[in-house]
C-alpha cells in the first residue's frame, strides 16, 4: 500500500499546483481518489467529519445494482435458448448475456466518463461520482440488442444535454439515465419497442412470441406468463428490468442504508396500485375494460419496468422532490401516472419512464409548495408577534 | 414554572476523551490576549498603546461601529504587542501579566435595586458587554437595542462539551446576581434552559423562565432553544448569554471588580490531564497542555464550532473548552467502500458504525471525503432540530438571495446550529461558514 502511495504522489507530481499539467489534476485525482481516499483535513468550520462521502453513496447504489444486473444477463441467454427451442446451460445462458451486456457497459461508462472527464477538466472542478450509478442504469434500461453505437449516442446526449447543460451532478432536472433512454426511444422507435427487440437475436427466428407482458395486454391478448414468472423476472423485457425478486434485493439495500428514500418507494407502491385498482373496479361500475385496465393490480407492480424505475430511478435525489413531504406527494404521482399511461396509451407500453420524467420536471414545483407552507407560517407568525414587537423597541 | 422542551431530532457523538469532573486551578499564565477575531463583526478600536500599564477591567479597545461596547483587560500587566494580520486587522492583544491582579474598582452595585440604564452603563464600562450576544446574526449587541427576551443556556449536549453544571455549581450566587442585572435590561422575560445536572444547581434560580430540555445535539445550542420557546421574527433582537459569563457579571455587582474567571475543561482524545481549569479569560493554552507536535490539533471549543489554535495562541473569549484530538492528514485505500472503516462514525447507514451505539469513537480531523456539489437530500433535516428547511436555506445563503432567505428563516439561525448539519454532509460542504457568510449579508443589506 505505501508503495502504490508513493509510485502515486511520483505520477501526480507534474499534475501539482503551478505545474505543467495542473489543468489535467482532476483527471489524475478522480483515479487516486479511486484508490485512497485523500489526507484532506478540515480547514473551517466543523474539525470532525462523518466517515460517509459521495463516492460511498453512489458505490452502494452500484452494489444494489449488481443482482439485477446478473439476473439480467442470466434472462437474456435463458430467453434466447428457450425460444430457440435448444438445449442450454445455466453457463451458456449467463455468458450469452454477459456478451451482449458487458460492451454496451462498457461503451456506457467509456463515453459517459469521458465526457465527464473533459467537462472536469474544462470547469475546473473536481468529477463527479454521479455517473458511476448513470452509466450502470443506462445499458440495464436498455434492450438487449440495441447497436453499441445507439448506446454510446444516447450516453452523450443524457451527458450534454440532460446534465452539463444544467451545470452538471447535483444541478440537472431530469434523471440523467431516462433521459438517455427517452432519447434513444424517441430517435430510434424501431430498436426500442414493439415484439421483436426483447429477446435476444428473436429477429432470425419467425414466429417467436418475444412480446413483453405489457405489449401483449396492449395488443389485446392476454398475459402467457404467471405471476411466479412476472415476480422472479423470467420473462422478455429491458435487461435488468425484469426481476422483481433482485430489484426488492436493490430496494432492500438502498433502504436499509438510507441512500434510498424509502417515503418514495412506498408511496409510488400506492400510487401505482391504486391507480390499478381503479382500474380493477371498472367492471363493477358497469365500465366494460380491456386487457389491461383489467390486469389484476398486483401484477401491475411486477411487470415492466415499474419496480425497476421506482426504486433506481425515481429515488434519484437530485431529480427527485427534495423536501419529505414533497416526496411522498412526489413518488405517488410517479406510480399513479406510470399506470395511467400505461392502460391509456398504447404507443407507450410502458409508463414509468414518462412518468419519472414528467415528475422530475414537476419535484421543484412540488417542493416549492411544500415551502411556501412554511413560509407562510414564518409571515403568520410576525403578523401575531408584531404587538411584542411595539413592546420591545 | 417550568417547561419541558424534547428535541427528537439531532446527533449525539460518543467520543473518547471526556473531562474528568475535577476542577484544578490552572498556572497563571504569563502572558493572556484578548482576540478582536473572536467577536465577529466588531472593528476593534485601540485605545492603549503597546507598553502601557493596565489594571484589570482596563479599556484595550472599543467597538469603531457600536462605541458604547468596551473591551476590557482580564488580568492586570503591561501591554506587550498588538499582533496584526492581513490589512493590519488586529488579531491579539497580548497583555504580560503581573504576578498578582490589581483590578479597577468600578464599586459594588445591588442589580435588584438598581435602575435599567444605570445597570447598562455599568456592564458596558466594565466590557462585560462583550458577553452578550445578539441573535438574528450572532454578534456582539447592540447596547442601543433593546430585546425581546434574554436566553441563557446551561444545557451541554455538543461532543465532549464541558459541562455547566459542574462549572456553575459554585458560582450559583453570582449567577442569580448576574441575572437579576440582565432582567433590567429586557421588557420580557429571561429564559434559562437547564438539563440533568445543571438543573441540580440552578432550579431555584429566581427572576428567570425556567426550561428543562432533553435531547441530543444541538438541543443545549440556544438557539434551538430560541426556536422553541420564542421564535425571532424580522426586526426582533433577543440576547444571549453563555452561563459563565453571566456570573462574571454577577461577580460585577458583588464585587465592583470585573474578574474574568474561566473555567477550560481540557479534552480530547490526545489530551493528558484531562480535568477542568480554573483559569481567566484569554488564558494561553500552552499553559495548559504545554507545546504539542503538529500531529495533534488544539481546537479552543468543541469538535465542531471550535477555532483551530497553533502553539503558543490563546483560548477564545468565549470557549469553555479546549480540545486535543489527532490530525488525520493519512491516506485511507478504499476508502469509499460502503461498510469498510467501521471505526470510524458515521450518521450514514452506508457504514456500520451505527451497530455500536455505546462505543467511543476517536475522531480524526480527516474530511473523509471531497467537496461536491450537495447531492443526498433529507439527511440535514434529520439533525436540526428547527421547523425550516436547511438544504434550501443554504442554498439561498450561497445564491445570496436575501428574499429567500428570509423567508427561509435565516434570522433564526447561527452558524453553530449548523455543525452537526456540517458534520454529516455528504458533499463536505463548509455549511457554518456558508451560514456566517449569509448572516454577514444580511447584515450589511438589512441590519
Amino acid at each position: 500500500m505505501e508503495w502504490i502511495r508513493q509510485r502515486l504522489d511520483k505520477i501526480k507530481e507534474p499534475f501539482g499546483k503551478g505545474k505543467k499539467y495542473e489543468k489535467y489534476a482532476p483527471a489524475v485525482n478522480a483515479l487516486d481518489t479511486f484508490l485512497f481516499t485523500p489526507n484532506h483535513t478540515t480547514q473551517k468550520g466543523a474539525h470532525i467529519r462523518d466517515a460517509v462521502d459521495l463516492k460511498r453513496t453512489m458505490i452502494t447504489v452500484v452494489v444494489a445494482l449488481i443482482p439485477a444486473l446478473l439476473f439480467g444477463m442470466w434472462n437474456a441467454g435463458y430467453q434466447h435458448y428457450s425460444q430457440l427451442g435448444e438445449a442450454f446451460t445455466f453457463w451458456e445462458a449467463f455468458g450469452h448475456g454477459a456478451l451482449k451486456i458487458l460492451p454496451m457497459v462498457a461503451v456506457s461508462y467509456g463515453v459517459g466518463l469521458g465526457i465527464e472527464f473533459a467537462f472536469a477538466i474544462f470547469r475546473g472542478h473536481e468529477v463527479n461520482e454521479g455517473y458511476l450509478v448513470t452509466g450502470l442504469l443506462i445499458p440495464m434500461i436498455m434492450p438487449i440488442d440495441i447497436p453499441l453505437w445507439m448506446v454510446g449516442l444516447s450516453v452523450v446526449f443524457a451527458v450534454l444535454v440532460g446534465k452539463e447543460a444544467f451545470g452538471g451532478t447535483g444541478m440537472n432536472i431530469l434523471n440523467p439515465a431516462l433521459t438517455a433512454r427517452a432519447f434513444a426511444f424517441f430517435a430510434y422507435p424501431t430498436y426500442m419497442s414493439g415484439n421483436q427487440v426483447w429477446v435476444s437475436e428473436a429477429y432470425n427466428v419467425d414466429a417467436i412470441s418475444g412480446e413483453t407482458i405489457l405489449g401483449s395486454l396492449a395488443a389485446g391478448e392476454n398475459a402467457s406468463y404467471s405471476a411466479m414468472e412476472m415476480f422472479s423476472g423470467v420473462i422478455p423485457g429491458s435487461i435488468a428490468e425484469t426481476s422483481t425478486i433482485c430489484i426488492l434485493a436493490g430496494a432492500l439495500l438502498l433502504v436499509l442504508t438510507k441512500v434510498g428514500s424509502w417515503r418514495i418507494i412506498v408511496s409510488a407502491i400506492l400510487g401505482a396500485a391504486a391507480m390499478a385498482l381503479i382500474f380493477n373496479a371498472l367492471p363493477s361500475m358497469g365500465i366494460e375494460g380491456n386487457n389491461l385496465t383489467n390486469f389484476p393490480w398486483y401484477q401491475h407492480l411486477i411487470v415492466g419496468g415499474l419496480a425497476f424505475g421506482i426504486v433506481f430511478m425515481a429515488t434519484d435525489p437530485v431529480s427527485a422532490a427534495q423536501t419529505l413531504k414533497g416526496k411522498w406527494i412526489y413518488g405517488f404521482l410517479i406510480g399513479f401516472l406510470a399506470v395511467m399511461i400505461r392502460v391509456f396509451n398504447p404507443a407507450y407500453p410502458e409508463g414509468i419512464m414518462l412518468a419519472i420524467l414528467l415528475m422530475n420536471v414537476f419535484a421543484p414545483t412540488i417542493d416549492h409548495y411544500v415551502i411556501q407552507s412554511n413560509v407562510k407560517r414564518r409571515r403568520n407568525r410576525v403578523k401575531t408577534a408584531t404587538g411584542q414587537v411595539e413592546t420591545a423597541v | 414554572m417550568s417547561k419541558d422542551i424534547r428535541i427528537k431530532r439531532g446527533l449525539s457523538l460518543q467520543l473518547e476523551g471526556e473531562a474528568e469532573k475535577e476542577l484544578v486551578k490552572a498556572p497563571r499564565s504569563k502572558t493572556y490576549a484578548i482576540k478582536p477575531p473572536d467577536f465577529h463583526a466588531v472593528v476593534p478600536k485601540m485605545v492603549v498603546k503597546e507598553g502601557a500599564k493596565l489594571l484589570a477591567g482596563d479599556e484595550i479597545f472599543f467597538s469603531k461601529y457600536t462605541e458604547e461596547v468596551r473591551f476590557t483587560s482580564p488580568v492586570s500587566g503591561t501591554l506587550k504587542e498588538i499582533k496584526r494580520g492581513d490589512k493590519r486587522r488586529v488579531m491579539e492583544v497580548i497583555i504580560e501579566a503581573d504576578p498578582e491582579d490589581g483590578y479597577k474598582e468600578f464599586g459594588k452595585l445591588d442589580a435588584s435595586s438598581t435602575d435599567a440604564e444605570a445597570i447598562k452603563a455599568r456592564i458596558l464600562e466594565s466590557g462585560c458587554g462583550a458577553f452578550i450576544n445578539q441573535r438574528p446574526y450572532d454578534i456582539v449587541a447592540d447596547p442601543k437595542d433593546t430585546p425581546k427576551a434574554i436566553f441563557i443556556s446551561a444545557v451541554s449536549t455538543a461532543p465532549l462539551a464541558p459541562d455547566w453544571g459542574f462549572i456553575l455549581k459554585d458560582k450559583v450566587a453570582s449567577f442569580q446576581e448576574g441575572i437579576n442585572a440582565l432582567k433590567k435590561l429586557t421588557p420580557g422575560k429571561v429564559h434559562l434552559s437547564v438539563d440533568k445536572s445543571s438543573a441540580q444547581y440552578l432550579s431555584d434560580i429566581k427572576g428567570v423562565e425556567l426550561h428543562h430540555v432533553s435531547g441530543p445535539h444541538p438541543a443545549g445550542n440556544v438557539g434551538v432553544q430560541i426556536h422553541k420557546i420564542n421564535p425571532i421574527n424580522q426586526g426582533e433582537r433577543v440576547w444571549t448569554v453563555n452561563p459563565e459569563n453571566v456570573s462574571v457579571i454577577g461577580d460585577l455587582f458583588l464585587t465592583g471588580r470585573y474578574l474574568a474567571k474561566r473555567t477550560i475543561a481540557l479534552t480530547g482524545s490526545e489530551a493528558k490531564d484531562r480535568k477542568y481549569y480554573d483559569t481567566l479569560i484569554g488564558a494561553s493554552a500552552a499553559d495548559l497542555i504545554g507545546q504539542v507536535p503538529d500531529d495533534i490539533r488544539i481546537i479552543s471549543g468543541n469538535v465542531l464550532t471550535g477555532t483551530k489554535l497553533s502553539n503558543n495562541q490563546y483560548i477564545g473569549f468565549f470557549d469553555n473548552a479546549l480540545t486535543l484530538i489527532p490530525e488525520g492528514n493519512n491516506y485511507r485505500m478504499f476508502g469509499w467502500l460502503p461498510f469498510t472503516y467501521n471505526n470510524i462514525h458515521s450518521n450514514s447507514k452506508t457504514s456500520l458504525s451505527w451497530m455500536f451505539p455505546n462505543k467511543k469513537f476517536k475522531p480524526t480531523t480527516n474530511l473523509n471525503g471531497e467537496e461536491r456539489a450537495l447531492v443526498v437530500t433529507g439527511e440535514m433535516e434529520e439533525v436540526l432540530p428547527m421547523d425550516l428547511f436547511p438544504m434550501q436555506l443554504i442554498k439561498a445563503c450561497m445564491a445570496g438571495d436575501i428574499e429567500k432567505m428570509e423567508n427561509l428563516g435565516i434570522y433564526e439561525v447561527a452558524p453553530e446550529d449548523f455543525a452537526a448539519v456540517e458534520y454529516v454532509n455528504t458533499s463536505k460542504i463548509e455549511i457554518q461558514e456558508v451560514i456566517r457568510l449569509g448572516l454577514d449579508l444580511m447584515i450589511t443589506e438589512v441590519g
